[in-house]
């Protein structure tokens, strides 16, 4: 039996990336500047760095994940590699779900190798929030690339598409970016009650965005 | 066609005039706020406005959706109508966050606040300038596809933003209208609201029919210009074949 076509999508993705490893050495790298350049922009030893390390993180991850989500549509570019993704019979949405599967695993492997780095800069309580964390970190950075994706593909057809996807993606994100920064500062005396809000916020957040641009990513792909 | 419009002013001109009247002199000041009240009489027409605008630009990007390969003519008309309705919206949200922030500097003592209600809508305002830029990044049918698909996602902060002050905790007072039991104003006030709602309304739908006209004759004019290049086209080439 063949696999389902959004697997095959994926399996190619994640084969490029093996083989380049584009995507998650300039985000890495991208990521740690960003951290290094906080830390000069706030003292690092005082209290409230700690406070908003989190916040930190979740916009290191972000401008990093900017940075290879451009290059998630052009690279299909070369050779007409998104025409003969256009014309074959797998339906669009799997195209989509393949490439925000792979741009997800790769930025998780970012984060998983930045969160100890950010523990140890900012000398957090290694596991503090840890199991917030890690409901928290997945459902926030699929916000983030499922947007992401989709409207870098959107922007693929436009003049200064590099300047439009932060434009247009970072607006749009905007509304979980707050529930991510707030979940994960999350102080101990914040209250469960709205922490659970929020992540609440963030799933049904995930769930729309997803069906969403799933539908209407056969518009975008074939818009001529 | 333009002696309407020239009466629609006229009556617009002059309901907003009566709305000024109304909000400033007749109705009372609030007995808790004073005077610093009456600027709610502006503050809830643009949030109405903002709320029609959209709500068309929606309408009108599911409306090119769905035709845009069908009826090219009535795609064309409604892609026009979602541009002017977005530009419309986008003034009214940014008059109502203006008029908000007035306020709150002379009622919270601050100019602005981070709560869900105002960061939300800060958001949107910025989602319809980005779809405003998208327009002005890309060119022809596509862009319109690409911008209606844009449009959609927009609309997905405006539930958001509305229920934003039932669902959180804001400094942004509890829904005033349709809010809890025994919310609302007292009736004595409600001239002044009707006034204005009406005049701004009237106010919105003149200038984006305006903007919907110039930006269907721009869409004509350039589709034509697109046709007439596709017609001299085989000429050229045949041209350029005989001289080979």
């Amino acid at each position: 039996m063949k696999p389902a076509y959004f697997l095959m999508h994926l399996k190619k993705d994640l084969q490029l990336e093996w083989r380049s490893k584009d995507a998650i050495n300039s985000m890495l790298f991208f990521a740690l500047l960003v951290v290094v350049l906080f830390s000069l922009a706030f003292d690092p030893t005082r209290a409230v760095s700690r406070q908003i390390a989190g916040g930190i993180l979740c916009v290191a991850t972000m401008f990093a994940a900017v940075s290879a989500l451009n290059q998630a549509w052009a690279r299909e570019l070369r050779n007409q590699v998104l025409d003969a993704l256009r014309m074959t019979p797998a339906p669009a949405a799997s195209l989509f779900l393949g490439k925000a599967l792979a741009n997800f695993l790769f930025v998780m492997v970012v984060e998983v190798v930045l969160a100890p780095v950010f523990v140890m800069f900012y000398n957090l309580h290694a596991l503090g929030n840890a199991w917030l964390l890690l409901l928290v970190l997945p459902l926030g950075t699929w916000a983030l690339i499922v947007n992401g994706v989709f409207f870098a593909a959107l922007s693929i057809r436009t003049r200064n598409r590099e300047l439009l996807l932060p434009l247009i993606l970072i607006s749009d994100f905007y509304s979980s970016a707050a529930g991510d920064g707030d979940v994960g500062v999350g102080d101990s005396d914040g209250g469960n009650r709205i922490r659970c809000l929020w992540i609440k916020m963030l799933a049904a957040y995930d769930v729309i965005f997803t069906t969403v641009c799933m539908m209407l990513f056969e518009v975008i792909l074939h818009a001529e | 066609m333009k002696l309407w419009r020239w009466l629609w002013l006229l009556v617009t001109l002059g309901v907003l005039a009566e709305g000024f009247r109304v909000a400033l002199f007749v109705v009372p000041p609030d007995s808790a706020q004073g005077n610093v009240q009456r600027i709610f009489y502006y503050h809830i027409p643009s949030w109405a406005g903002m709320g029609l605008f959209f709500a068309i630009n929606l309408g009108c990007s599911l409306v090119y959706l769905a035709v845009r390969n069908r009826n090219e003519a009535l795609a064309i008309k409604a892609d026009s109508l979602a541009v002017a309705s977005a530009e419309m919206g986008v003034v009214f949200c940014f008059i109502g966050l203006v008029t908000g922030s007035l306020w709150g500097r002379a009622v919270w003592g601050i100019w602005w606040t981070w709560d869900a209600r105002l960061t939300s809508t800060l958001v949107l305002w910025l989602i319809y300038v980005a779809y405003l830029l998208l327009r002005r990044f890309a060119a022809g049918p596509q862009m319109r596809t690409l911008a209606a698909v844009m449009a959609i996602f927009g609309y997905l902060d405006v539930p958001l933003v509305y229920m934003s002050t039932r669902w959180w905790r804001t400094q942004h007072p509890a829904p005033v209208f349709g809010g809890a039991p025994g919310s609302g104003i007292d009736p004595s006030m409600m001239p002044a609201v009707w006034w204005n709602l009406a005049g701004w309304l009237m106010w919105g739908i003149f200038v984006a029919s305006l903007r919907y006209v110039s930006e269907y004759r721009a869409q004509k004019t350039e589709q034509a210009e697109a046709l007439k290049s596709l017609e001299f086209a085989p000429g050229q080439t045949q041209m350029a074949g005989g001289r080979s």
